[in-house]
């Protein structure tokens, strides 16, 4: 009986409170530390193409002798000629093409699409035909290109040929085509979700007041979430600059300016795969100037994707 | 009084009864658009697969979908030629499923790792905005970029020859790795909003640190929306063909590779070889090949779509 009561605060028991584990302390910072530097290697990758780019691209200006203005004006690029002549201009010429002739045809029908899933498609409906366009935009881009081989451009002969007019095995037109069919699913998957944000309070007002559907649609919510519309508008052009497979397979590779959309043209994206798989070895004019046109097409995506996020930000309509 | 009124209002009663059905129409047809490509881009490519001189008829589809099992499963086996009854793609997946695995070793930790740090450890601010916006202009970067980047940084090592990886599965894994990057920690990111704070608030209540509070709730709470971000990222992976066509996936090569650093070919970089060839009878190993890069891309990122519309709701509790 004694010895119960001696039992009771023990002066020297161990504190229940051990302090902080120096090992879980150790842990995390070892995690934070190592959280920090994933984050980093992101900036990092920015930096080393930033960095790679420009070098490389000083180098094309230093061994070739050919000033900046010549590059960007030069309408002429032959890297084989004698003298070399390595213009720009025509390998822009293809990309404004295959990118204005697939924004023709991406942009209404993800549009229309886009404003089908949000505001007619019955939930049902809407349950399958949105994971479909998913796997659409999943499919690789070697694939359309194989699809402009295969069949676009048999088509397109059968549809010309009665007027007697020739179409290229390699042309503009079906890289046009296929790459608009593959930017339609982002174009409708980006405005569609914008489209569905916008809250169902103003198309109830609508209604209220008598509006069709149509009209509800076309008038209230298209323009409320217009800002969204545009970026998408604008990132599937950045996409449409940037396609490599699909313009390889389907454009062919001959830089020339022309308005004929049935020959053969190139694009940025092209000239570089088609300088790396060539035989020009490293350090010449030639092989370096795959870095040049690579700074162009990487400056004009980027300024494409930077312009988009700002429409975004800038001209969204925000709702409690 | 009505009588004034009457000029001005305008109903267009008939314009807009018709105008609006038919607009809806057009909207669906648009739509439809998508379906109607996904399948008449299968069926020709099927039906180029399928393509002999002494075929059985379109219609016998017992017959033809046997014949394409055989004629797939003998791509399979065979290795590159530049004979078209002999050629296949073994070596071309075999090399694609090396770079998926190496990939998803890379840039898994890494992108889950950075979308944890900015969602979990870094406060609103400068830093976040900054790598935020970063993050966000990587993923508009076109793929070639990364192409040139690999070929620059991991195939050359910039010069330094004891840096240079060569042409090797290193080269291409990595280079692969940085361009699905932004992709996964967007998406990370995106599931681990969804997880409510009252989660992270019961856990640090208990005494959790900060790494158990994450490690063991919240990351797993979030692992739905991780794992479809993460399959749809490797899926865009193996079906690139730009980037490994730079870093030296482009030879032909008679080999299997045995280690990360030997060299090696992938599927698409072999369709696209065989796809320039003008010989008419590789068109049909062409479109054997496609099916097969379209098998395993469909599997995966329909399971990607199920694990999220199965688990998508739950997850946000």
């Amino acid at each position: 009986m004694i010895e119960s009561t001696t039992d009771v605060g023990v002066p020297d028991s161990p504190d229940p409170w051990s302090g902080p584990s120096r090992l879980r302390t150790i842990r995390e910072s070892a995690v934070s530390l190592f959280l920090l530097v994933c984050a980093a290697i992101t900036v990092l990758t920015t930096a080393g193409i930033i960095v790679v780019l420009g070098v490389e691209s000083l180098a094309f200006f230093r061994t070739s002798g050919i000033s900046l203005f010549d590059f960007l004006g030069g309408a002429e690029l032959k890297p084989d000629g004698e003298p070399p002549k390595f213009g720009i201009l025509p390998l822009i010429w293809g990309t404004m093409v295959v990118a204005t002739g697939s924004a023709i045809i991406a942009l209404p029908i993800g549009l229309l699409s886009a404003i089908y899933l949000s505001e007619y498609a019955h939930h049902s409906v809407r349950a399958v035909l949105k994971p479909a366009l998913e796997l659409l935009a999943g499919i690789p881009t070697i694939v359309y290109g194989y699809l402009a081989l295969l069949l676009v451009t048999p088509v397109l002969k059968a549809i010309f040929a009665p007027w007697g007019i020739d179409v290229a095995t390699y042309n503009a037109l079906s890289a046009c085509i296929v790459v608009g069919v593959m930017i339609i699913p982002m174009v409708s998957s980006l405005s569609e979700d914008v489209l569905s944000a916008v809250p169902r309070g103003l198309r109830e007002a609508g209604y209220g007041l008598g509006a069709t559907k149509f009209e509800v649609s076309t008038r209230i919510v298209l323009p409320a979430g217009l800002s969204g519309v545009v970026a998408s508008f604008i990132l599937a052009l950045s996409r449409a600059i940037g396609e490599t497979m699909a313009v390889v397979l389907a454009a062919g590779m001959r830089p020339q300016i022309t308005l004929n959309p049935l020959t053969s043209i190139e694009t940025m994206t092209t000239y570089i795969v088609a300088v790396t798989n060539g035989d020009a070895p490293y350090g010449t004019p030639k092989y370096l100037s795959l870095f040049a046109v690579g700074i162009t097409l990487f400056a004009m995506t980027l300024t494409l994707n930077i312009f988009s996020g700002l429409v975004l930000r800038r001209y969204r309509e925000v709702y409690q | 009084m009505s009588r004034e009124v009457r000029g001005t209002y305008a109903p267009h009663r008939y314009t807009r009864m018709i105008l609006g059905p038919l607009f809806g129409v057009a909207c669906f047809l648009a739509t439809i658009t998508g379906v109607v490509v996904l399948s008449v881009l299968l069926g020709s490519v099927i039906a180029a697969a399928l393509r002999r001189p002494d075929g059985p008829p379109w219609y016998a589809l017992g017959t033809n979908a046997t014949e394409l099992y055989h004629f797939l499963a003998s791509l399979v086996s065979k290795s590159q030629s530049s004979d078209p009854t002999a050629a296949g793609f073994r070596i071309g997946i075999v090399g694609s499923l090396w770079l998926l695995g190496m990939v998803a070793v890379f840039a898994i930790p890494m992108g889950v790792g950075a979308a944890v740090f900015l969602e979990e450890f870094v406060r609103p601010g400068r830093l976040r905005r900054v790598i935020q916006t970063n993050i966000a202009n990587l993923a508009g970067v076109p793929s070639i970029v990364y192409g040139i980047l690999g070929l620059t940084l991991f195939v050359r090592g910039f010069g330094y020859k004891s840096f240079a990886m060569g042409r090797s599965l290193w080269a291409g894994s990595l280079t692969l790795s940085l361009l699905v990057l932004p992709v996964i920690v967007i998406a990370t990111q995106e599931a681990l909003r969804t997880v409510p704070q009252s989660l992270r608030q019961a856990a640090l209540a208990l005494g959790a640190t900060r790494w158990q509070m994450i490690r063991d709730h919240v990351i797993p709470s979030a692992l739905p929306g991780i794992l479809t971000g993460t399959i749809l990222s490797l899926s865009r992976a193996i079906g690139e063909t730009a980037p490994l066509l730079m870093v030296g996936a482009a030879g032909s090569i008679g080999v299997l590779p045995k280690g990360p650093s030997d060299r090696y070919t992938v599927l698409p970089v072999e369709i696209y070889n065989y796809a320039k060839s003008p010989k008419v009878p590789f068109q049909t190993v062409t479109a054997g090949g496609i099916l097969i890069l379209l098998a395993l891309l469909l599997t995966m990122n329909a399971t990607a779509i199920i694990i999220r519309n199965r688990y998508g709701s739950s997850a946000r509790g």
